[in-house]
């Protein structure tokens, strides 16, 4: 087992469900619940130091009971070590606490991921719509029940200097 | 030794200068004010900078050395709307870029002309999703689309020689009716 992994898995023996290492990579899985506590480890630890933020997605499984899939991935420069954590989300209540009070990078990413993926970020300074429009009002994009040609919304709206009506 | 470097008598450098003097040719082109100013406009269309996708990479390329769009008086690229007369919508227009490309078009002084270059900004493309404008000729009028994916900078070329033969059909003091104007 990853030495890192051993680590979180001793300070956390319940949050952690999973860990997988794949050509060097780690990945852990995390419960929802604890998912700051263990980032917040991950961060401030001296011996894992993770103190980067690469990115933040999430990936959607129609047919999971937990639907939506939360992925963090992490670096340590000093170490120069990767670690990503995954969390499992119900689209019934779909919240995850958000990072940005331990990495302030992870702002933008997670408004990226409530954008696309609808996935609300509990704590978050500033959640709204980043990529698209602030009044987007067909839902999440990324998400697999969204049409890829939109719900119409794209031949609807009237342009600058257009005549309405 | 000629200049062909055939054996040919050199030519008579004193009767080539006589040809510059009077001989009684009064030196007046017929033409009409309509032409001329024509002639003004499409020989200096300054673009606007717009590229958003791939077809920028070639448009850049055309306007660079080995290219040169500045042969059809088409290069001095500018930043502002407000000093141009051409605008090169190049590349794909998502639906959030479009009411900006419709105010910096509301914002270029007349006679203004559009190209849509490539296939994003005549018809979407490939991308027929959520996020794209499907052809930049929904919310501004275009003149020329130059097709391909992206097109050569011959093919830009091609679009804007053609839209010079356009614009010297147009009316300048009477407006012609738009179908009496054809590439």
């Amino acid at each position: 087992m990853h030495p890192d992994a051993q680590k979180i898995q001793q300070a956390f023996p319940e949050a952690i469900q999973n860990a997988v290492e794949w050509r060097g990579d780690l990945t852990i899985h995390v419960k929802r619940e604890s998912l700051h506590a263990v980032c917040r480890y991950l961060h401030d630890d001296p011996g894992l130091d993770y103190d980067y933020i690469v990115h933040v997605s999430s990936v959607d499984w129609p047919d999971h009971p937990e639907r939506f899939e939360v992925v963090y991935e992490f670096y340590s420069i000093r170490r120069k070590r990767r670690i990503r954590v995954k969390t499992r989300v119900p689209e019934d209540d779909c919240v995850v606490d958000s990072m940005t009070d331990i990495w302030k990078g992870a702002d933008f990413m997670e408004r990226e991921v409530y954008d696309m993926m609808g996935i609300r970020f509990r704590n978050h300074p500033n959640l709204v719509r980043v990529l698209l429009p602030d009044d987007f009002p067909e839902g999440y994009p990324l998400r697999k029940d969204f049409p890829v040609r939109g719900k119409g919304w794209r031949d609807t709206f009237t342009f600058i200097g257009e005549k309405t009506g | 030794m000629g200049l062909t470097g055939k054996n040919e008598p050199a030519p008579n450098l004193i009767q080539v200068a006589r040809g510059h003097q009077k001989d009684g040719d009064p030196g007046i082109i017929l033409t009409t004010l309509e032409k001329a100013v024509n002639w003004a406009r499409k020989g200096s269309l300054w673009p606007m900078t717009f590229g958003l996708a791939c077809c920028a990479i070639e448009m850049i390329a055309a306007v660079s050395s080995r290219y040169d769009i500045d042969r059809y008086g088409a290069g001095v690229f500018r930043a502002s709307p407000r000093q141009s007369d051409l605008m090169i919508v190049a590349g794909t227009v998502c639906v959030r870029m479009a009411p900006v490309i419709r105010k910096i078009y509301d914002q270029m002084p007349e006679p203004r002309y559009v190209i849509a270059m490539g296939s994003c900004a005549t018809s979407g493309n490939i991308y027929d999703s959520y996020s794209v404008v499907q052809g930049v000729d929904r919310f501004i009028p275009v003149d020329m689309y130059v097709p391909g994916c992206p097109p050569t900078p011959e093919a830009l070329f091609d679009g804007i020689l053609k839209l010079q033969e356009q614009i010297m059909q147009r009316g300048v003091f009477s407006k012609k009716p738009p179908e009496a104007v054809k590439a």
